[in-house]
């Protein structure tokens, strides 16, 4: 039967004693590195001192995150809370898959990249049908047409391209 | 008539013209699916909008941001799934119109009081802006370190059972934003030795990783849900007619809107819940909230769409945003090298005139939009939940990667990614961390500008502006504490 304290509490239970001692651990770490990870400047005024602003909100983490894990109304990490884990473990493969594509773009160009990238992680998460990798390469494209072609964001042309005949190198190195 | 004239020669171009239409369509169609939010949108297309001209890069944002509302008004109603965040209100009430077979209704008169919204606050802000022209010049260095505290404050206390945790989030903010070399003695902050810290963290990487990057992740961790849906019949011209038997609830709700949307910190949740509440306690029928009530959603839709136009007042009259999505168009301004503040209302009337107007011309583009496509942008509701992710992760990519062309800003973003889909799945939230970053920047540099003029703790509040603006502060945490003191009192 859950406490009034616990009834109140907003948002989801599983979780949050882990996070709140992560938070806290990991402000105290940072806080034990200020004097070595900033500078007092001698003859200059507090609100001027490099450290200062570090300082406010290093503390402010502190005291509030503190209070926050002291007004938890669960003080033992049970077996939900590390399933809850488990699962913010689990998307950093899909973290991982945006690394790898965002190594391989300069290595294989934007386009072939995009279009093997979208397909398999399409694959991946379960769309398996023609349908749905048809409809994964039309984005594929049409993504790198709209900001690279059109648009001419900042994306640099795959090292591969060089292997590629003249006007059709230039061409994949400013469009594709 | 000179500031209208010079002002509307700023929008006749193609180029904006294009801006308009692609913004409002745009804004619509993201809107209208579940799960991806103008925040994701315009943290994607944020560094492709550098290259263009201020004026262009901001309708297109503006544009998202505007028009969004609209869109996310269609799931809400139809599927009882609101498309952004600020449409849950309208669930309430538009969902059980569609349960008893009047969707039709619900989505004319939602239609209709959101384009009363936007036009009631455009119309508000451009009579306004002379007034605020004459205001701004008020705000000095610790008036603008005052103001951009209390949009702190604001953002932290209005999370209300969550307050410690945004406060600490908001103060993690500031914290990354003090990261890299110091402005004034050159001196490294928490750099750790690493060249790539040198720099500090970039506000859009945050923003992408906090915003888009962890929608999705979330979205590639779910189910996929299956909709039913049903092809609507008839025309949606019946709203407007609805919404002038209203006039009172209409009038005050976009009212809140205004006056909410100018606050920093506060925005569209706080106004939908003052207006919500003002229609139901005057209401002759209070009985219907909850069940399909034509006041209520008018009350939800009329505030929630007159908060875009009056969130710019702060940030251009002040250089503060008070939420998220103006705090990443701040980013537009800084490349561009305008200053935003008391200077843009004395010197640039007409450009700020000329963005008004743009929001004023995409609510009529964004209407009849709707009431010619809602058909087909129902079909937007169906696409799947995981391939959703897969789009927004590999349009993420364009977002970072094209900023500086930087393997290390993606790490960071999938690192703060990871982050905000822990945050997500703790309902905890994101949005103090941003404020946090921002705002904190704008502090460090008032503080210490200010300080250097003062002598005595009194003197700096010794200005009327100051002074209000810190018994603003005082009232904000004496009401905050109180409500606290009384929580805890009743669970006694």
């Amino acid at each position: 039967m859950p406490t009034e304290r616990e009834r109140r509490f907003v948002g989801l239970r599983r979780g949050q004693l882990i996070f709140a001692l992560a938070f806290v651990a990991l402000t105290l770490l940072l806080l034990s590195m200020i004097t070595s990870e900033t500078r007092w400047v001698e003859k200059t005024k507090l609100f001027a001192q490099p450290r200062f602003w570090p300082a406010v909100a290093l503390g402010g983490m502190a005291l509030m995150g503190g209070l926050h894990l002291y007004r938890l109304p669960w003080r033992r990490i049970t077996r939900y809370d590390v399933g809850e884990t488990r699962k913010w473990l689990m998307v950093v493969e899909y973290a991982l898959w945006f690394m790898a594509y965002v190594l391989l773009v300069p290595l294989l160009g934007y386009l072939p990249m995009t279009l093997v990238f979208v397909p398999a992680l399409s694959w991946r998460v379960g769309y398996r049908s023609r349908r749905m990798m048809g409809l994964s390469m039309a984005f594929a494209i049409a993504v790198v047409v709209l900001f690279k072609s059109l648009l001419a964001v900042k994306i640099p042309g795959g090292a591969i391209y060089d292997y590629l005949p003249g006007a059709l190198r230039s061409f994949f190195i400013v469009n594709l | 008539m000179d500031l209208l004239l010079s002002s509307l020669d700023i929008l006749a171009r193609w180029d904006v013209a294009l801006a308009l239409l692609a913004g409002s369509v745009g804004g619509v169609l993201i809107g209208a699916i579940p799960g991806v939010g103008p925040a994701v949108a315009i943290a994607i297309l944020l560094p492709a909008t550098f290259s263009m001209d201020p004026i262009v890069g901001l309708t297109v944002l503006l544009g998202i941001y505007g028009s969004s509302m609209y869109g996310g008004a269609i799931p809400a109603i139809l599927i009882n799934t609101p498309g952004t965040a600020v449409n849950a209100l309208t669930t309430y009430e538009g969902y059980p119109m569609t349960a008893r077979g009047e969707p039709r209704r619900a989505l004319s008169l939602a239609y209709s009081a959101s384009f009363f919204g936007g036009i009631f606050s455009v119309v508000c802000l451009i009579l306004f802006a002379p007034v605020l022209a004459k205001i701004a010049p008020m705000f000095g260095s610790r008036e603008i370190f005052l103001a951009a505290l209390l949009g702190l404050i604001l953002a932290v206390v209005a999370h209300r059972g969550q307050a410690l945790i945004a406060g600490a989030l908001a103060s993690f903010g500031i914290f990354i934003q003090t990261i890299g070399l110091e402005p004034v003695k050159y001196s490294q902050r928490y750099t750790f030795g690493q060249d790539f810290l040198y720099g500090g963290i970039n506000l859009i990487v945050v923003v992408l990783g906090l915003f888009a990057l962890s929608q999705a992740f979330v979205l590639l961790a779910s189910e996929d849900e299956k909709t039913r849906l049903s092809r609507l019949r008839g025309g949606l011209f019946r709203g407007p007619r609805e919404l002038a038997r209203h006039p009172r609830v209409a009038s005050v709700s976009a009212g809140f809107g205004v006056m909410m949307g100018m606050i920093p910190g506060v925005g569209e949740f706080t106004a939908q819940f003052m207006s919500y509440t003002y229609a139901q306690r005057s209401s002759k029928r209070p009985e219907d909230f909850g069940h399909g009530s034509s006041e209520g959603l008018i009350a939800a839709e009329t505030s929630n769409n007159a908060v875009p136009a009056a969130a710019m007042v702060p940030l251009l009259a002040l250089g503060i945003p008070g939420e998220a999505l103006t705090a990443m168009m701040l980013s537009v301004f800084y490349v561009h090298n305008v200053v935003l503040g008391p200077g843009l209302f004395q010197n640039q009337m007409d450009f700020v005139v000329a963005l008004y107007l743009a929001l004023l011309i995409l609510n009529v583009l964004v209407l009849i939009f709707l009431l010619f496509a809602t058909n087909a942008l129902i079909q937007a509701v169906r696409i799947p939940n995981r391939f959703l992710g897969v789009c927004i992760l590999t349009l993420s990519f364009v977002g970072v990667y094209s900023l500086r062309n930087s393997a290390t800003d993606c790490a960071m973003a999938a690192g703060f990614g990871v982050l905000g889909y822990v945050l997500k799945r703790l309902s905890m939230p994101v949005v103090p961390i941003i404020l946090g970053m921002v705002l904190g920047g704008i502090m460090e540099v008032k503080l210490r500008a200010a300080m250097a003029r003062v002598k005595e703790p009194l003197d700096f509040i010794d200005r009327p502006v100051a002074f209000i603006l810190f018994l603003a502060i005082i009232l904000v945490l004496s009401t905050h504490f109180r409500r606290v003191w009384l929580d805890r009192k009743s669970l006694k």
